[in-house]
């Protein structure tokens, strides 16, 4: 009797076509062989060997993941203490304060987030003379403060949503409390943390505003030089990395779901083994 | 086209009429060739096991879902490509499935939206329907702020509001505590009787379908293994299925070696002894049959009563007090263990009246009591 | 040092010290690098521009704060322009996202599980890319000579009268370009909630509406629309919010007479080094999302009120 929901799935089908026509467009004009981005002017791959060539870019990159892979550390065992703090302590002074806050840096805008963090590390540079200069460390500073309440808000809710019995239990068992958080709570939140980890990890990668900001002299992340190349202008470099990134994001993301997928499927079929065991 | 008095002199009988019905999900054959037919006004129950059918059927009957193969009509309607909304039937969910962002009334009051009815109509129905579960005075509540015995009620006034042709109800008393259940199953008989409605319930509980119904279908693999009312099923089941699956029973493998008129004499090697029953079926000598007995059915006493035939002694290996029932095992010489079941009908005093653990007992059989069934347990 | 509490239901955590390092290092950190940079905004806008490096200074004399900004926001135009139209495009971006987003969301929830996961990967893996390179690749397209754009303009020259036509269309720098790259860089923030919530609904709900004698389009407005409420507006504030600070979208594919408010924060702390009145602006924008904020906490209690059994 259920009827198939065509206006639904035609929307969806919709949906995707919007979401990805553009990025096809754009992998598609990175093989152009004319200057001009827009307009066809035969098949080359001349783009990516210039890209391979550019040390700018290269350096760029490069800066981008050191800041990325710092900042998302940082930020995930900050982000995790704060996430246990609020899901495990009832009450302690300043908690209403300190969820409020955790919260603010996931809406405010970034332009706001970027000024201010300018203005505290120019008048601090001004009080105790540090920083000197700004550039990688200003960066990270600035990229902690706001990834890690990303990691705070997946590490809260998967700890609200385990049974706490469970830690109970292990202090039953003659588990001191430090014993408890290596043994118990942190396996079992691990796949949160590990997913606050790469969101923080994306998120930095990625971020333009509050880096252009934070940053100095000689210090220009990959979106930055993005950024810079892009307000000229629509170019085929710019097309080949914009392919290039699209992939390697598409290949991590799919074999990241394939194993996701993989695991689910063994304990979905696990358990169906052990109810027909017990039958 | 009839005319309305042959119309309901001829539906009175087969008012829902269930033909052939079939229905598969891929390779599960979850409804095997089902036909049945329900009478108007009957409380008639389908009981079975999970994956039994029950649901399935019962959701063709809504128009959930729609039969693989096979017809069903309802009032001499054809049911086929008819959508749930257009049905003249509700359903009570298992879940209840009240609108948590609707009142008390607003949810009865739903189904009335789409009525050719004045706002004035519909209150005074929604009104009526509150009295007759007795929530009137709950109203205005939103039904997270319900217990679970009120929401079951709302459910029922909801699916009772429109004043469906037939009535479904998905484990009606499922989710109920066992005091709620006892009261509840005797208020929907009586609103059932009250409004003359034809119900439909799916259980999976024999009590339940037992107090509830006057009919019932014992539903097994997709395949209706018996219908009858509550006492012939459970007094006459005519399989090893239904009477295992209806109430508990003693069921043993034997032999017959003598036939006397409508009495056999059974032989079974795991009581020891030869059993004299009475039986309408035609057995004949040497035939391998099973020998089936409810455990309420033997008395059992610790002096040795007059009579000789089908006397067995054990000794109690386990015994239960249940306050109005004891439940007793009792270990054969053969080693076999029986289930015996006691009315506890006069309030007992000192040790004289009960038997306790290891005492010898005698156990006595009516030869009407048992049950026999054609091949081995 | 083996101080273990004898409290009943004791846990790991009522260890003074445990407490005091899991509470405190990352509260310190954030008041120290958000709360404290915030308080530096807000104090900053009470200054005036000067000369000097930094280009800021106090009234040499009480009071030492002036208002003179504030006064600039109200009678200054650029200002109110620019908050308007912000929060117009945003608006729009929101509705647009909430009218694609909705049946999407929704047509994912009734598809199968599998499917169900491999739709979510499709839509979410475009969020996964450069957020900047999401903008860039429209600006491909909405150049005059770009295949979309002829596309567009012949489709649209095949249906008007030949008086009408036109040998491209001016998409770049417009609001419109803003708004449309605005609702393809959120979509998903719209979708994923929706989908959250939508997928949580009880189909029995719907099954009973429908036996109760509702046709589908009724079942979705008396059934699903209501309850997913708190799903439209966490999605709607997921758009609205980052969408009216938007500072990328507009500088790339806005307009530059219609500015939206964080390309004017920018501005006037870039170029025109007046730090007290970006400071002021960012201020005042913060007041103006409070406040749907503040609803939406209001909301989030009440549906979580109306969860509990």
């Amino acid at each position: 009797m259920q009827k198939r929901p065509t206006f639904l799935l035609s929307m969806l089908f919709f949906g995707l076509t919007f979401f990805y026509v553009p990025i096809l467009s754009m992998i598609f004009f990175s093989f152009n062989k004319s200057r001009l981005a827009t307009v066809w002017g035969g098949f080359s791959t001349q783009w990516y060997g210039k890209l391979f060539s550019n040390k700018q870019i290269l350096d760029a990159a490069l800066l981008s993941l050191e800041i990325a892979l710092l900042s998302a550390t940082i930020a995930t065992m900050l982000g995790t203490l704060a996430g246990l703090a609020l899901a495990r302590f009832r009450q302690f002074r300043g908690r209403a304060t300190f969820s409020g806050l955790v919260t603010a840096p996931l809406i405010m805008p970034e332009v706001i987030t970027g000024i201010s963090s300018l203005l505290l590390f120019i008048m601090m540079a001004e009080w105790i003379g540090w920083p000197s200069q700004r550039g990688f460390t200003t960066i990270t500073i600035a990229h902690i403060t706001f990834s890690m309440t990303y990691v705070t808000t997946i590490v809260q809710s998967r700890l609200m949503s385990m049974d706490m019995s469970i830690e109970e239990a292990a202090m039953d068992l003659g588990s001191r409390p430090w014993q408890v958080l290596r043994d118990v709570t942190l396996p079992i939140i691990s796949p949160a943390i590990v997913s606050g980890w790469l969101l923080a990890f994306t998120i930095s990668l990625d971020d333009v505003v509050i880096t252009s900001f934070t940053t100095g002299p000689g210090y220009t992340t990959l979106p930055m030089l993005i950024w810079s190349k892009v307000k000229l202008g629509v170019t085929p470099d710019i097309n080949a990395l914009a392919t290039v990134i699209v992939l390697v994001v598409a290949l991590g993301v799919t074999i990241s779901a394939i194993i996701l997928a993989r695991t689910e499927h063994r304990r979905e079929r696990d358990i169906q083994m052990a109810i027909a065991a017990n039958k | 086209m009839e005319t309305e008095e042959q119309n309901t002199e001829s539906s009175k009988a087969g008012f829902i009429r269930i033909e052939s019905v079939t229905k598969k999900f891929s390779d599960f054959v979850a409804v095997d060739n089902v036909s049945l037919d329900i009478n108007k006004g009957e409380l008639f129950a389908l009981l079975g096991g999970s994956g039994c059918g029950k649901t399935t059927l019962l959701r063709m009957l809504a128009g959930f879902e729609s039969p693989t193969s096979g017809r069903i009509f309802i009032d001499g309607q054809d049911m086929a490509g008819v959508a749930p909304y257009d049905r003249p039937v509700n359903m009570m969910f298992q879940s209840y499935a009240l609108f948590p962002h609707m009142t008390v009334s607003g949810n009865v009051g739903y189904g009335l939206k789409h009525e050719a009815m004045t706002p004035a109509q519909r209150q005074d129905r929604v009104k009526e329907m509150l009295s007759l579960v007795q929530l009137s005075h709950l109203a205005d509540r939103k039904p997270h702020q319900l217990s679970g015995g009120q929401r079951q009620r709302v459910a029922l006034a909801r699916s009772l509001a429109k004043q469906p042709k037939l009535l479904l109800l998905d484990e009606p008393l499922g989710a109920l505590d066992k005091k709620l259940r006892e009261h509840t199953q005797f208020e929907i008989s009586n609103i059932q009787y009250k409004m003359g409605i034809t119900f439909v319930v799916v259980t999976h509980d024999q009590e339940e379908a037992m107090t509830l119904a006057s009919r019932i279908a014992v539903m097994d693999q997709g395949v209706i293994r018996q219908i009858g009312p509550p006492s012939h099923i459970y007094e006459n089941p005519s399989s090893k299925f239904v009477a295992g699956f209806i109430g508990s029973i003693n069921m043993v493998g034997g032999e017959i070696i003598n036939v006397k008129g409508d009495t056999v004499e059974v032989l079974a090697p795991t009581l020891g002894h030869s059993l004299q029953v009475s039986t309408s079926s035609t057995f004949s000598v040497g035939e391998k049959v099973s020998l089936a007995v409810r455990p309420e059915k033997i008395s059992i006493s610790r002096k040795r009563p007059a009579t000789t035939a089908n006397l067995l002694k054990g000794t109690v290996q386990d015994f239960g007090y249940f306050g109005k029932d004891s439940l007793y095992r009792i270990k054969l010489p053969t080693g076999h263990l029986l289930s015996v079941n006691t009315v506890n009908a006069q309030r007992l005093s000192g040790e004289e009246a009960t038997a306790t653990w290891e005492d010898e007992v005698y156990l006595t059989i009516n030869r009407d009591a048992a049950m026999l069934f054609k091949g081995d347990a | 040092m083996s101080n273990i509490s004898n409290k009943p239901h004791a846990n790991w955590f009522n260890r003074r010290g445990w407490r005091d390092i899991i509470i405190v290092a990352p509260y310190a950190w954030l008041i120290a690098f958000f709360v404290i940079p915030f308080i530096i905004v807000i104090v900053m806008s009470f200054a005036k521009t000067a000369t000097e490096s930094p280009p800021f200074a106090f009234l040499p004399e009480w009071p030492y704060i002036r208002f003179e900004t504030y006064i600039r926001l109200f009678s200054d135009s650029l200002y109110i322009r620019s908050t308007f139209i912000s929060l117009y495009n945003a608006a729009i971006a929101t509705l647009l996202c909430l009218l694609i987003g909705y049946p999407m969301a929704l047509g994912i929830t009734r598809v199968n599980k599998s499917a169900q996961r491999l739709l979510l990967m499709l839509i979410i893996l475009p969020f996964w890319t450069s957020f900047l390179l999401r903008v860039y690749a429209w600006i491909g397209l909405m150049g005059k000579n770009s295949w979309f754009n002829q596309l567009l303009t012949v489709i649209y020259n095949a249906v008007v009268p030949s008086s009408w036509e036109v040998t491209g269309f001016q998409l770049m720098n417009t609001n419109f370009a803003v708004v449309l790259v605005m609702v393809y860089s959120y979509l998903p923030f719209m979708i994923l909630p929706l989908y959250a919530n939508l997928e949580k609904l009880d189909m029995t709900l719907n099954e009973a509406a429908m036996d109760l004698g509702s046709r589908p389009w009724q079942v979705f407005k008396d059934v699903t629309l209501p309850l997913s409420i708190p799903g439209i507006i966490a999605g709607g504030l997921l758009v609205f919010i980052p969408a009216s600070g938007e500072l990328i979208i507009p500088s790339l594919v806005g307009s530059a007479a219609d500015p939206m408010i964080g390309r004017v924060i920018q501005q006037e702390f870039g170029s025109n080094r007046d730090w007290p009145m970006a400071s002021t602006v960012a201020v005042a924008l913060l007041l103006l999302l409070v406040v749907p904020l503040v609803l939406y906490n209001h909301f989030e209690a009440r549906a979580g009120k109306a969860g509990g059994t």
